[in-house]
């Protein structure tokens, strides 16, 4: 039980940053349906970080957690946003079709990241996924409880801060209110001297950076820093997506939705003794809770639990 | 704010601030471009994306810029099998890209392609693993043919049911479905192959015949063919000016006297369809089986190609050709350049993509410059004179 509570907080992780993400570039008007491939960037990104930082140590035991850590993120937001500028520029800047735009990153940011990966050298992936999931210090003493609860790594942590202070931001401060504002109607945004374009921009950087994490946390914590190939965490792109619609558009729902749809992925691996057509039954849960989640959120009407109105149009301020 | 000005100040004021804030430049949406042009523009971006491809490909390796150019069209064109192929592969994103447009000409966003396709093909090897052996081919290929537009009129449907009824947001929906899709596909699989290696292997039954020789030819003449048949629906029929009226405007379409519901259902019905018979041709004329990598992410390239097009069914028989052309011309390239994964392909074709949907921008809007002081006193002079 304990495993599958850890494995299915991991999971969770993963699609939390992606999530969170997602929800803070939707509510600038942008459905990025490139965050798949932006959390494979992320990746990209965090593992070149920590092949040069492992590399440049005289020896792995050297390695000190704290700037393993830092050093990793940074590289991850940064390559994470870098792709995010690009769907930026591409939307904002240039008005072009958000869905559009979107997959064609997905297509560069999967290709990109399994280009960089085939030269960054990996070969003390091993001891840094170790040191990168240390858990918290006192996690071992307090039984169960402290592994399922203190036994991961920084990362989870992370995630959940950002979900709430994302939480905080959107809907108890003024910049939050201003993004809404943004998403919303932007055009009414603008008459009252909110700065549309620059709300836009750093709403998209942000969320491409956030989500770019969760990328890099699967790769480097969860699996402890083996690599196959960009598609596995595409397919975390996609359910990060479905998260966003589950949860409402809410960080803070996006931690408990997060973690029922890490608990329905992982269910299947976890169980024994079910077949493996009934496994493949499992694993198509959470897409179906999010048609019906998405369903019912539509027909409701809802005002609260509505997609930002003005998602996926291009604001042109003469366009009225 | 709170100090109220005498005329003249503000006067002088006002003019003083438009001096200083006017923006380097601004944007004004263009009227219509001449046809010409658009190309033109398409045109300097696709080649502006290759090189900039030939070059970071010439970065990576030992090669020149020229031998990415040379591999490029010996991969597509090199042999009479890989013009085969191209023309194979191009005919079956046209399907696809056949399938969707009636979608996206509504504005309904089917991003579910892929899915359309997993299931229509899903459909044609049940009928082939059940029945083949069971009946006569001749018998069981309309079966599968039938079972195989069901179904993806079923999954296109869907979604459209649901947006009719309550406005549910179509392009989620049809993502999911594509997962769903996917998820049934590793289950029929599940239960037919009994091993547990979680491949099905080539069915012998049901295998659509040869057309003078070749096994490319059908696939060609068919998709071809529905393309030329998409065009006509949607220019030249009732059915298409009502698509059209519900993509410009809902609103509209209903003051006419128009039943959007039922317009986004039927037309659904006929895009989830078509999709489908891509999926039917998949898995009866082509490999025989089934994957969850069967759909080739068909069903978001098309959307590209869709979109290049500008929703024209004869201009995406060339959008199709220029995308199989490019990603088969990258599978040269990948080898006589020694990249050791196909990665490079997609950083290729995503930096095309980059580049053209970059290029629409300049179709839509013109780029208008502020006109230093200087430049406008001496026009202004120069008219005075003239007069």
């Amino acid at each position: 039980m304990s495993v599958f509570l850890i494995s299915a907080i991991s999971i969770a992780t993963v699609l939390l940053f992606g999530c969170v993400g997602e929800i803070i570039t939707e509510k600038a008007g942008h459905l990025n349906l490139g965050i798949p491939g932006i959390m494979c960037m992320g990746t990209a990104g965090g593992c070149l970080g920590v092949s040069l930082y492992m590399g440049a140590l005289s020896s792995p035991e050297n390695a000190s957690w704290i700037l393993l850590v830092l050093i990793s993120i940074l590289f991850s937001v940064v390559f994470a946003a870098a792709l995010g500028a690009v769907y930026a520029l591409l939307t904002v800047t240039l008005r072009c079709n958000q869905n559009i735009t979107g997959l064609a990153i997905t297509i560069f940011g999967g290709g990109a990241t399994n280009f960089i990966m085939s030269f960054v050298d990996r070969t003390h992936f091993d001891p840094a996924g170790k040191l990168i999931s240390t858990p918290l210090p006192f996690a071992d003493s307090l039984g169960v409880f402290g592994q399922v609860v203190l036994g991961h790594g920084v990362f989870v942590y992370l995630a959940i801060a950002i979900a709430i202070a994302c939480a905080i931001v959107l809907n108890k401060t003024r910049v939050g209110l201003h993004l809404r504002a943004v998403g919303e109607s932007p055009a009414t945004a603008d008459a009252a001297g909110i700065n549309v374009t620059a709300y836009k921009y750093v709403a998209i950087l942000s969320g491409s950076a956030i989500a770019g994490l969760g990328g890099f946390y699967y790769i480097m914590d969860y699996i402890k820093g083996s690599w196959e190939n960009a598609s596995t965490i595409e397919g975390f792109g996609w359910l990060a997506i479905a998260l966003v619609i589950f949860v409402l558009w809410k960080p803070n729902f996006g931690i408990l939705g997060a973690f029922l749809f890490g608990a329905c992925y992982i269910v299947a691996f976890v169980i024994s003794g079910i077949t493996s057509t009934q496994k493949e039954i499992i694993k198509m849960l959470p897409y179906v809770i999010t048609i019906v989640v998405l369903v019912i959120t539509s027909a409701r009407k809802n005002r609260e639990n509505q997609p930002p109105a003005s998602l996926g149009l291009p604001y042109f301020r003469e366009d009225r | 704010m709170e100090k109220q000005p005498s005329g003249m100040e503000n006067v002088t004021s006002y003019a003083q601030e438009k001096d200083k804030k006017e923006p380097l430049f601004r944007l004004i949406k263009r009227d219509v471009l001449p046809k010409r042009k658009i190309v033109l523009i398409y045109a300097i971006a696709i080649v502006a994306s290759l090189l900039l491809s030939s070059v970071i490909c010439s970065l990576f390796s030992s090669k020149n810029p020229v031998a990415f150019f040379v591999a490029l069209f010996d991969g597509a064109l090199g042999s009479s099998r890989r013009i085969w192929l191209l023309l194979q592969d191009t005919a079956l994103l046209l399907g696809v890209a056949v399938a969707l447009v009636p979608a996206f000409k509504m504005k309904f966003w089917n991003l579910g392609g892929n899915g359309q396709i997993l299931v229509g093909a899903l459909a044609a090897i049940s009928c082939m693993f059940y029945l083949g052996g069971k009946m006569p081919d001749a018998l069981l290929i309309p079966l599968m043919v039938v079972a195989s537009i069901l179904a993806g009129a079923v999954w296109g449907v869907l979604p459209a049911i649901f947006k009719a009824l309550f406005g549910t947001n179509e392009s989620l929906f049809t993502l999911m479905l594509n997962y769903i899709a996917a998820g049934l596909v590793s289950m029929f699989i599940t239960i037919w192959v009994k091993s547990g290696s979680g491949v099905l292997v080539p069915i012998e039954h049901g295998n659509f015949p040869e057309l003078f020789g070749s096994k490319y030819l059908l696939t060609v003449l068919v998709f071809f063919a529905l393309a030329a048949l998409m065009y006509v629906y949607l220019k030249y029929t009732k059915h298409g000016y009502e698509i059209a009226v519900v993509g410009d405007s809902p609103n509209t379409a209903k003051y006419i006297g128009i039943d959007v519901k039922r317009v986004i259902i039927r037309t659904m019905i006929i895009s989830g369809a078509l999709a489908g018979v891509v999926g039917l041709f998949l898995a009866g004329n082509i490999h025989h089986t089934v994957s969850t990598a069967t759909a080739n992410n068909m069903g978001f390239t098309a959307i590209m190609a869709t979109w290049l097009a500008a929703f024209n069914p004869l201009v995406m028989m060339g959008t199709c050709f220029f995308i199989i052309f490019i990603s088969r011309g990258m599978v040269e390239v990948r080898g006589s350049f020694n990249f050791t994964n196909d990665s490079i392909a997609n950083i290729v074709i995503g930096l095309v993509y980059f580049c053209v949907i970059a290029c629409s921008f300049f179709i839509t809007y013109k780029v208008v410059f502020r006109k230093s002081g200087a430049r406008v006193a001496k026009r202004n002079r120069t008219k005075g004179e003239e007069r």
